[in-house]
């Protein structure tokens, strides 16, 4: 355990190290604002709440989030400092929850620094707070998810690009499998068993369920069920690829 | 302290490292020397644990490092090919991180780095991004990294690699100076390097152990060992000392060479008995125009090349006497 807030500690400090982590937050700030007002038409639905922020979400962590994660495994392979890592005395487990905890507390971070929007809406109308909190918990789960997936490719490969493409490949598939484009395609053909299990297994799907305000068990265990998954493949995959 | 059972490494149909064993004990260091591709780094890959063998296991300090690879790793100090460490990190960041996963905390960790900043001479760049040092400081962080717990154990993958000479010295001066109390491993491919600080020598090539012995026994296998250098003005004496030489037993060949210290003849010997006396009172007596004589103690080199190099299947051309 101490291991792994070390090594938590090590990696958060990196972010800040390099000019990384302020262009990704600037980024993902400038990024939600433009998404909310514009295209979400965030004034003119004159509605209190911070529907159009979170409905992008899951689209702004598609590009967003594997660029976060990429580097993580893939950079300690390509730079030869994985030798390094994994001869200290750490067990594989605290060396993968180290770096995925500070990668998902750093998009925690620029999560929380998006709270002028709450202001904003707060400032404009009487929002149900109860439900932008459940939201951005549900982003936040969403970011891990999405994270851990990442992390679990980047220890795939030694190229952050592949492990940027790869990601981003998966996490659409995840996300877009549940939008309302995708499942109308099946409604035609498939059973119903196939489509309820096609929007189950997706992202979209149960972060849209949280952002209405009601933090089912089932969405809980969904988003920490993909969070552990990736990293036990995560922990596996680093074990057999960490020498090539 | 450090006992190496057996290990075998196959990558695939390749096998890298095929059975070797041996073990080092406090107060020696080991010269793991080879040719590239040898299988230096994939043996010392096993013994700190980052690789899992095929077969056999690295007992360090009484722990195996398969069964039991945290207190393994604990004796350990591992510098890595290469010398990786973080780039964004400074040396002050990088070291308290190292302390902190080797378990030292808060005014101990100072301490630690203190210390070790001290030894290996890092204060002039403490502060400093790893990635802005030369090649040379980058080297140090990496041999400090090792050293910060004190490892019973230290195995230096190729610690002097693409250091100038003074750099070189240096670390050779902080690992002579640890010696005493410490098993010490160094892979290299430097001749110098063996005969400047090991007590002993492995050679191993593709994947065997093929000499085990100190350097000087080592060096007593050359076919220079006792060989005499006949050092001359020019090669007009040498008819008449070549056949004043060849019909003592004790002579095996008498060769000529040029090099940059001048012509030369170079007497070796049959079993490597000295034969300086033999040569000196012939010298005497037929007062030939000798401007050295010089006794060869063994050249490294030599041995090295005779037992690692493969079978040619071709003669290489010869150089021009």
């Amino acid at each position: 355990m101490r291991n792994t807030f070390t090594i938590f500690r090590r990696e958060l400090a990196g972010y800040f190290a390099t000019p990384l982590a302020y262009v990704f937050i600037v980024i993902f700030l400038v990024l939600a604002g433009v998404l909310t007002f514009f295209v979400g038409d965030f004034f003119e639905r004159s509605q209190a709440d911070l529907q159009s922020f979170f409905t992008f979400h899951p689209w702004l962590y598609l590009i967003l989030i594997p660029a976060l994660s990429m580097r993580l495994w893939a950079e300690e392979r390509r730079s030869g400092t994985i030798e390094l890592f994994l001869t200290l005395p750490v067990r594989l487990s605290e060396a993968v929850l180290g770096k995925f905890l500070a990668a998902w507390v750093f998009a925690g971070i620029a999560l929380a620094l998006t709270f002028p929007f709450w202001i904003t809406v707060n400032f404009l109308g009487d929002p149900d707070n109860g439900v932008i909190f459940a939201s951005y918990l549900g982003s936040w789960l969403m970011a891990g998810a999405i994270l851990a997936i990442g992390a679990a490719v980047s220890a795939a490969t030694k190229s952050q690009v592949i492990a940027f493409v790869v990601s981003a490949a998966l996490v659409f598939i995840l996300i877009a499998a549940g939008t309302p484009a995708v499942l109308g395609l099946l409604q035609d053909w498939a059973p119903e068993r196939l489509i309820a299990a096609v929007a189950g297994a997706s992202i979209f799907g149960h972060f849209t369920a949280i952002t209405r305000g009601v933090i089912d068990l089932r969405d809980l265990v969904y988003f920490l069920s993909i969070i552990a998954g990736f990293l036990a493949a995560n922990a596996v995959l680093v074990d057999l690829k960490k020498a090539d | 302290m450090l006992e190496i059972r057996n290990l075998v490494k196959h990558f695939g149909p390749l096998v890298a490292v095929d059975g070797v064993s041996f073990e080092v004990p406090r107060g020696e260091v080991l010269g793991f020397l080879g040719p590239n591709g040898a299988g230096k780094s994939t043996t010392m890959k096993m013994i700190t644990g980052f690789l899992a063998p095929t077969a056999g296991t690295a007992i360090v300090c009484g722990d195996d490092i398969l069964t039991r690879p945290l207190q393994a790793k604990r004796h350990i100090g591992y510098l890595p090919e290469g010398a990786p460490a973080y780039p964004d990190m400074t040396v002050a960041e990088f070291l308290d991180f190292i302390a902190h996963i080797r378990g030292y905390r808060g005014y101990d960790a100072k301490a630690r780095v203190a210390r070790i900043v001290e030894t290996i001479h890092l204060d002039e760049v403490f502060n400093q991004p790893i990635e802005t040092l030369s090649k040379g400081f980058r080297r140090r962080v990496g041999v400090a990294q090792a050293l910060i717990h004190d490892p019973p154990v230290l195995v230096l993958d190729e610690p002097t690699d693409g250091l100038d000479p003074n750099q070189k010295y240096e670390m050779r001066r902080i690992i002579a100076a640890m010696r005493a109390e410490k098993a010490i491993i160094i892979s290299t491919h430097l001749l110098e390097e063996v005969e400047a600080v090991c007590s002993r020598a492995i050679i191993i090539a593709r994947g065997r152990v093929l000499a085990d012995a100190s350097p000087e026994e080592l060096a007593a296998r050359s076919r220079f060992h006792n060989a005499v250098r006949i050092g001359l003005g020019d090669r007009r004496t040498d008819p008449a000392i070549r056949s004043a030489l060849a019909p003592l037993p004790a002579i095996a060949a008498v060769e000529p060479v040029d090099d940059e210290a001048g012509h030369a003849l170079i007497a070796f010997p049959r079993d490597g008995r000295p034969i300086i006396g033999d040569i000196a009172d012939l010298t005497r007596m037929h007062g030939w125009p000798v401007s050295e004589l010089r006794v060869e103690r063994g050249r490294l080199d030599d041995v090295f090349r005779s037992i690692t190099a493969p079978p040619l299947a071709i003669e290489p051309p010869r150089a021009a006497a």
